[in-house]
């Protein structure tokens, strides 16, 4: 072997080396972090790029954004921890809220600063079936029925099961018109789930790969990515006709940022979103758009259905998480009886 | 006739004492123990005494109210039944395997010999997600043994038995790794003085081999429990979580942080610290009793 091939390549190097310098000269670059939770992946992984570009154009600085992933609250709990997150892109509201109790992180008003309640996308909770959907399920009193199978993950640790749970309940008391018939209704579906995930990806392995369970309550965008992952003849969505609205919200770490000295492009970040293009890859990889233009666009492949928002259905996330999912909350009781 | 494994300790004992006690005094035969004893306190206190204590400073702030309501609630008692039962079941089952495990490869030789014993290592190096997640896909009902299982009414994945699959899977190594060297040590030729002196085999390992391999195979049980006790990552994948049946308690406690309760949180693990602690410490106890018990 030739030690000396490397040495050729040298000047090369050097030239480069030297390039790169004096473009830095002139165009920062700058880094953000982005810290979302599990299923935001594919979404931000095409986002971030055509940000860039974009920042790129308008400032000639340069913008890596650098993602976290995990479980919402684990997420949340890392940057109240210290995490050096810039911006926060959440499953739940009530995440980010702990960002403002636990460390002021972010102002008392952070769902204000954006439009749409800081929500550029929605989601919502539809139901997985099996290909030909041999348990004949076409919407939440389906579920229930005994004889069927549901997977759903923990409510006390996955976001996600959270939205499911509330969605099912919503439905009940909407159309039996009783918070006690909500109750039986959300028991009887919990007694036909055999097994509770951590998180909502775990659930969606648990159906689609392990072939436990007629029916999963999943993400919208799950259930097209599962479609895509999997094979889209392996699957059918059914879309209940009713379900919850839920709502990602995304704030900016104020006091990270502002220490960073990466404010005004984080919320530039943030504020692209809900651009036309920020909506339009937020489409295509399967959440809601907010936009009336982009959601035109894209309403082949959303289908209509009434959806409930938590503020009206349960008084919103404060309330609704300490009556079902706290310590001795209507989950636990549902599990102790 | 003494046995190897103890003679050395027994050697080794009074002399340590002597350094102690003279070292104030005259030279002591070992030097250096002010310095090694000093860098082994702060090297504990730094690595394990600080992180536990900031456990019980978090819990020091609850009212006792709050503290039984956390950590005697009805959800929590069933986890310490499935996190103590299934360790324990898993620990004692590694304790007799393992040990036949370790008589296999100290006292044969067969080809292939070496990857079976870099096998047993095997659960150690594993991320414990990927353990959970192959054990699931084998025990769940569509899964390779578990499709056979299923028909004789045997549900693994998802249940009781499930955790204990995976408690014992992960604990392995920790009986089969402290037993064989003292395997090595032991010559073949006790076992044949036993023989010619009339002993039948069933005499020969109760009465010989057990007594001298008692210490080490207690010291692999305890590894193997403690490990299990604080299992996280393969347990959740099989155990299918569902409450007051198949949730541990590391599990509990993530799902107390996941309500921003770090209280709640911290005081399940302290009342796991404490009574593991209570439990190492007993089966030291035994193992000191045991070594003293054969040494006679």
């Amino acid at each position: 072997m030739n030690p000396f091939p490397s040495l050729r390549a040298l000047p090369g190097a050097l030239a480069a080396a030297a390039f790169l310098a004096a473009s830095a000269a002139t165009a920062k670059t700058i880094e953000l972090l982005n810290v979302s939770y599990d299923p935001t992946r594919e979404l931000y992984a095409e986002y971030n790029a055509a940000f860039a570009a974009y920042w790129k154009a308008k400032t000639g600085d340069d913008v890596v954004v650098k993602q976290s992933h995990g479980g919402s609250g684990a997420q949340a709990r890392s940057v109240i921890d210290g995490l050096q997150a810039d911006v926060v892109t959440l499953a739940l509201a009530a995440d980010i809220d702990q960002l403002h109790a636990r460390g002021d992180l972010v102002p008392a008003d952070w769902q204000s600063r954006f439009p749409d309640n800081s929500a550029p996308y929605t989601s919502t909770i539809v139901l997985l079936v099996r290909k030909g959907n041999p348990k004949g399920i076409k919407d939440w009193d389906d579920v229930v029925r005994p004889g069927v199978s549901v997977i759903t993950a923990n409510p006390k640790t996955s976001g996600g099961a959270r939205w499911a749970y509330l969605a099912a309940w919503g439905y009940a008391e909407r159309k039996y018109g009783s918070k006690d018939r909500a109750r039986d209704f959300v028991t009887a579906l919990f007694r036909n789930v055999p097994v509770l995930d951590s998180g909502a990806r775990g659930s969606t392995i648990t159906f689609a790969q392990k072939e436990i369970g007629d029916v999963l309550l999943a993400w919208e965008n799950e259930a097209f990515l599962a479609q895509k992952e999997f094979g889209s003849g392996k699957f059918e969505t059914v879309v209940p006709s009713s379900s919850i609205l839920a709502e990602p919200p995304v704030a900016v770490v104020e006091k990270v940022a502002a220490r960073k000295g990466t404010t005004d492009v984080a919320r530039a970040y943030l504020e692209f979103l809900y651009s036309d293009k920020g909506q339009e890859i937020a489409g295509r990889n399967f959440y809601r758009p907010r936009s009336p233009a982009a959601a035109a666009r894209f309403a082949s492949v959303f289908p209509r259905l009434e959806l409930f928002t938590i503020d009206a259905a349960f008084g919103g996330w404060t309330v609704a998480q300490r009556t079902h999912f706290a310590d001795g909350g209507v989950f636990d009781q549902i599990y102790q009886k | 006739m003494s046995p190897a494994a103890a003679a050395p300790r027994r050697g080794t004992n009074p002399p340590s004492f002597r350094t102690m006690s003279s070292a104030r005094s005259s030279r002591a035969i070992l030097p250096g123990f002010g310095l090694s004893l000093g860098f082994t306190l702060a090297y504990l206190g730094l690595i394990v005494l600080v992180p536990l204590s900031a456990a019980f400073l978090k819990t020091a702030g609850m009212g006792l109210h709050e503290f039984v309501a956390a950590v005697a609630s009805p959800r929590v008692l069933a986890a310490y039944r499935l996190s103590f039962g299934a360790s324990l079941a898993a620990g004692l089952v590694n304790m007799v395997f393992g040990l036949v495990v370790a008589w296999v490869l100290v006292r044969y030789s067969f080809p292939g010999k070496r990857v079976i014993d870099a096998l047993v290592d095997l659960p150690f190096a594993l991320p414990t997600a990927v353990a959970g997640i192959a054990l699931t896909s084998l025990y769940s009902q569509n899964g390779w043994v578990g499709r056979w299982l299923a028909p004789l009414g045997l549900r693994v994945a998802f249940t009781w038995t499930g955790v204990f699959v995976a408690l014992t899977f992960i604990g392995l190594p920790f009986v089969v790794r402290t037993v064989q060297p003292v395997l090595q040590e032991l010559e073949p030729d006790i076992e044949e003085a036993a023989s010619t002196l009339g002993a039948n085999r069933l005499q020969t390992i109760v009465r010989i081999l057990l007594p001298q391999l008692m210490p080490s195979l207690l010291t692999g049980f305890a590894l193997a429990f403690a490990r299990a006790l604080g299992e996280y990552g393969s347990v959740v994948f099989i155990s299918g979580n569902m409450p007051m049946k198949t949730e541990i308690v590391p599990l509990l406690i993530i799902t107390k942080l996941e309500q921003y309760d770090y209280r709640g949180a911290t005081a399940i693990a302290v009342v796991m610290l404490v009574s593991s602690f209570v439990l190492l410490l007993l089966i030291n106890l035994l193992q000191k009793w045991s070594r003293r018990y054969h040494a006679i």
